[in-house]
């Protein structure tokens, strides 16, 4: 042969190529059926695994070239901004907040996108599938820890995010991120790609992402904005995963059609819900607001999620069954989840007020159909008693879904004054669900769901108390005996941020007195 | 804004992360390497049992016979997390950029003598498949092993392997071209010197316990065929005989083995110290593994060092039994 | 046809990169929202090496763009000289 011409500078496809699926080879002292146990019991048909596209490309040289100056960039701020109580240049202490929820229900999932990236990333028979999931596990390991080192330096001075990793695996708003994860995760391989490359990456993070590091830098939080941005390039490159996967299993075999619908039917609305907390974080608990939970649903949903469902029309492929509810509910979303923890600002690991003037003509601006009629009354009700020196807990426990594990607080996608109450019976047990979605997720795959650890529940068998802690004492206060099992402090983690350590110190350290 | 600083008294509130001060004794001021680690996998009140393999929740202890009190007893003596990780493999990764300019620019790929380049790819080129082997199961150990104080590492551990893989690819291209890793394969897959290693890594594709699968990969394949291809062979073999140029394109292979062994050493070590059970259990991992990759590196051996491979075999294996007996094993 | 976009972060490293496209692509619109710019074309959107490399006067690899990408949408093609983002239909 000859050797010059063989020798010619390669292409990026076809260096790539040599680089990644040429390493692959078919066992033959072991049945490849045993070394990849996992990818048939789901029903998906792959016949070659090569058609796979790789659409980035990237060879570890060049990963961890550019990964590392990313890195340094990242630190370089993180260091600047503890060095010069960066903390102290947001623009109010209720910013803080975001952080808190951010840290307990995002960045846990961070970490298990790692692991479960890193099983499939050893799991997929196709050598290219494979690297491509390992990046991203390193990647989500790496957006885990640069949130740890981020958040590190409020958690010095801030309450509410101490101890994250107990709470998201026990208090019971955080079941819903924590079931969502989990949910994913014990799927095989192809539903776990389906649920988090493409619905959650592709078709959700952009509704996540953008708004809160652009909140963040409207708010001056340099270092979230950093981690943020800098973790978003890393998603630029998981998105497109996202997408080649499904073009991948689509293109394999037509009978793959049916079952990726029903789990983009299932993912959407999963992820879907997860997200009112982000709603409520947008359009409540950013003081300097960006956009409204309902704009960016206009952008990144509709037109956006849009234009992707019209792409895939060619494979016979439609838009998830929840999309005209989530369409209907952009109107209610934050303003029913944020009265919701205000309700049980007791009970919460962040603080909870109602929103001031300024906002409350923000709202009415961006919510012309709903704010003033159904939720302004509202808020300035509980704000009145406030000022009464009544402010308003709700002490009792609310019934949760047993799918999204979110209390009963969405409303009938018809009527926004009535809460939607759907139920199932299995195996002589009766379930409870917040949607017609939910129910039927619950419906296809019970014995799943009746699996599900459900915070209330929990409580009410007895299992969130400390050891040692008796229940039919006289003086026995069930509440206050489940915060301590959640390792909560108790008056400076939870209720109204009016009054709050983290306002006086806030105000304190701004040299406003105490 | 203006912040008169001078003025106010910042005292934190706390210093670090409760499921790290619970780790540290205490509260006190955190490394990056702990805040990034201790306590960050979850270990309770799963939702739903995996449906690829039910028997086990999502994380379990209970996938591997090891025991272990506290799994952050595992410590990286490199304390990485995946910036300092990153940071430093894009150090290494400049230098070898450098090193495959050096060859190329100066033609020292030409001048290398005929019979050694032929010695050297077909001692080489196969490896890639090896450490794509090693790739797997580093990514396997990090799926299902507990704790991030080791699962995390096995992750970088496994990304490392990946770029080992495609080095010697690189080194693969640029001697000769894309035939001569096509040849390389097929020698992997036929030829009777490659099949008791690829042998032993199909079978270890296959293990189910991931300590006992870091035992295998790690520690005893890796603890054997590094010193044995990158020292004994290339940096001395090859080398002397006019092929310094081969061991300027596996320099990161040398010097990243020597790095990664502390880290091994500190995980078998920690492991073992454990209980009289773990000490046992993993001697008699490493007694078996070790005499079958001993076995299957002795033809490949061969192929750069001819009568004098089971010398080189022998010598290499009695490092390993020194290393090994340190480390508080029988073997 | 629906649009495609890609954003960036707003910093100098993304300045060429911004400006080759909307030179490169006549229909691209771009809209700065705080610290990203986010650029919006019907269709098609194409990013050329060379248009970079142009404007930063040194050899430019296409991967680079990665180090300040925040987010893109469309079927995306690479290869040494361009990148394309597209919707098929």
């Amino acid at each position: 042969m000859d050797m010059e011409a063989s020798k010619k500078k390669l292409g990026l496809k076809e260096r790539y190529n040599h680089l990644t699926r040429g390493l692959d080879w078919e066992t033959s002292y072991q049945p490849m059926e045993k070394v990849y146990p996992y990818t048939r019991y789901e029903g998906i048909k792959i016949h070659d695994w090569d058609k796979w596209e790789d659409p980035f490309r990237l060879t570890m040289d060049a990963y961890w070239k550019y990964q590392g100056e990313k890195e340094k960039k990242l630190y370089a701020i993180i260091d600047a901004f503890a060095q010069n109580n960066g903390h102290l240049g947001v623009s109010d202490a209720r910013y803080i907040n975001t952080l808190k929820l951010f840290i307990q229900g995002v960045s846990p999932l961070e970490y298990m996108a790692h692991r479960g990236f890193a099983h499939v990333g050893r799991q997929f028979d196709g050598a290219s599938a494979r690297v491509a999931c390992q990046m991203q596990s390193v990647d989500e390991l790496r957006h885990a820890q640069t949130q740890m080192h981020t958040v590190s330096n409020y958690n010095k001075y801030y309450n509410g995010m101490h101890n994250w990793r107990h709470w998201h695996d026990r208090v019971w708003y955080l079941s819903v991120p924590k079931s969502f994860f989990d949910d994913a995760m014990s799927a095989g391989p192809f539903e776990y790609v389906v649920a988090i490359s493409f619905a959650f990456e592709y078709v959700l993070t952009n509704l996540l992402f953008v708004p809160f590091m652009s909140g963040a830098a409207y708010n001056g939080d340099m270092g979230t904005v950093t981690f943020g941005f800098s973790a978003q390039s890393d998603e630029s490159r998981h998105m497109t995963l996202g997408l080649e996967i499904i073009k991948f299993i689509l293109e394999q075999d037509p009978a793959n059609v049916p079952i990726v619908q029903r789990w983009m039917d299932k993912w959407f609305w999963r992820g879907y819900k997860v997200l009112t907390l982000v709603s409520m974080m947008m359009d409540y608990m950013l003081p300097k607001k960006v956009m409204s939970w309902k704009e960016a649903w206009e952008i990144y949903g509709e037109q956006n999620g849009g234009a992707l469902f019209n792409d895939l029309a060619r494979y016979g492929i439609r838009k998830p069954k929840g999309w005209e509810q989530a369409t209907i509910e952009k109107d209610h979303l934050s303003h029913q989840a944020w009265a919701t923890f205000y309700n049980y600002g007791a009970a919460a690991l962040f603080h909870t007020w109602t929103p001031t003037e300024q906002d409350k003509d923000w709202l009415s601006e961006k919510y012309p159909a709903s704010f003033d009629k159904l939720y302004r009354p509202r808020f300035e009700h509980w704000e009145e008693q406030a000022k009464q020196g009544k402010r308003f807990y709700n002490t009792t426990l609310p019934m949760l879904c047993t799918t999204c594990q979110i209390p009963m607080l969405f409303t009938e996608p018809t009527d926004p004054t009535k809460i939607c109450y759907r139920e199932s019976d299995y195996k002589e047990e009766k379930y409870h669900f917040c949607s017609d979605h939910c129910k039927e997720i619950f419906d296809h795959e019970p014995e799943k769901y009746v699996q599900s650890w459900l915070p209330v529940h929990q409580i009410y068998q007895g299992n969130c108390f400390n050891p040692g802690v008796d229940p039919t004492a006289p003086d026995f206060d069930p509440l206050r005996a489940v915060l301590d099992f959640y390792k909560m402090n108790f008056g400076r983690d939870n209720f109204d941020f009016e009054g709050s350590e983290d306002q006086k110190n806030f105000a304190q350290w701004h040299g406003e007195g105490a | 804004m203006h912040i008169d600083l001078k003025t106010v008294k910042i005292n934190p509130l706390r210093q670090t992360f409760a499921n790290v001060a619970t780790r540290i004794g205490g509260d006190k001021a955190a490394s990056r390497y702990q805040e990034a680690t201790l306590g960050l996998q979850p270990d309770a009140n799963f939702h739903y049992r995996p449906t690829w393999d039910p028997g086990y929740e999502l994380f379990d202890p209970a996938r591997t016979a090891i025991k272990m009190k506290d799994w952050y007893a595992f410590k990286d003596p490199r304390q990485f997390y995946y910036g300092n990780w990153t940071m430093t493999r894009a150090r290494q990764q400049d230098a070898m950029e450098s090193n495959f300019d050096f060859v190329e620019s100066r033609g020292l790929d030409a001048a290398l003598p005929a019979e050694l380049k032929r010695t050297a790819l077909n001692l080489l080129l196969p490896l890639r498949h090896v450490a794509w082997g090693a790739n797997m199961n580093n990514f396997s150990i990090c799926a299902y092993g507990y704790g991030t104080a080791i699962t995390a590492p096995c992750s970088f551990h496994a990304m490392d392997q990946l770029g080992i893989a495609q080095y010697i690819t690189r080194l693969g291209l640029l001697l000769v071209g894309p035939d001569a890793l096509d040849a390389a394969k097929q020698a992997w897959l036929k030829l009777p010197e490659w099949q008791g290693l690829r042998h032993y890594v199909e079978d270890s594709f296959v293990e189910k316990d991931w300590f006992s699968l870091f035992v295998a990969q790690n520690f005893v394949l890796d603890g054997l065929l590094y010193p044995l291809i990158y020292d004994r062979i290339v940096d001395d073999h090859l080398a002397m005989n006019g092929g310094s140029a081969i061991a300027m394109l596996t320099a990161f292979m040398s010097e990243w083995n020597a790095e990664v062994t502390k880290w091994i050493d500190a995980q078998i070590k920690t492991a073992a110290a454990e209980s009289a059970e773990n000490r046992e259990l993993i001697s008699s991992w490493v007694r078996a593994y070790r005499d079958r990759v001993a076995a299957a590196l002795l033809p490949i051996a061969g192929i750069a060092l001819g009568d004098v491979a089971q010398e080189a075999v022998d010598e290499v294996l009695g490092q390993f039994n020194t290393r090994a007996a340190k480390l508080g094993l029988s073997v | 046809m629906s649009n495609v976009f890609i954003a960036f972060q707003a910093n100098e490293d993304s300045r060429p990169v911004i400006e080759a496209i909307l030179e490169d692509n006549p229909g691209a619109v771009s809209n700065a929202s705080p610290a990203m710019v986010r650029i919006d074309c019907e269709g098609q959107l194409v990013i050329r090496r060379e248009s970079i490399e142009a404007r930063v006067g040194r050899d430019f690899d296409l991967q680079e763009i990665q180090l300040n990408l925040i987010t893109l949408t469309g079927h995306l093609d690479e290869d040494d000289d361009q990148l394309t983002l597209s919707w098929k239909q």
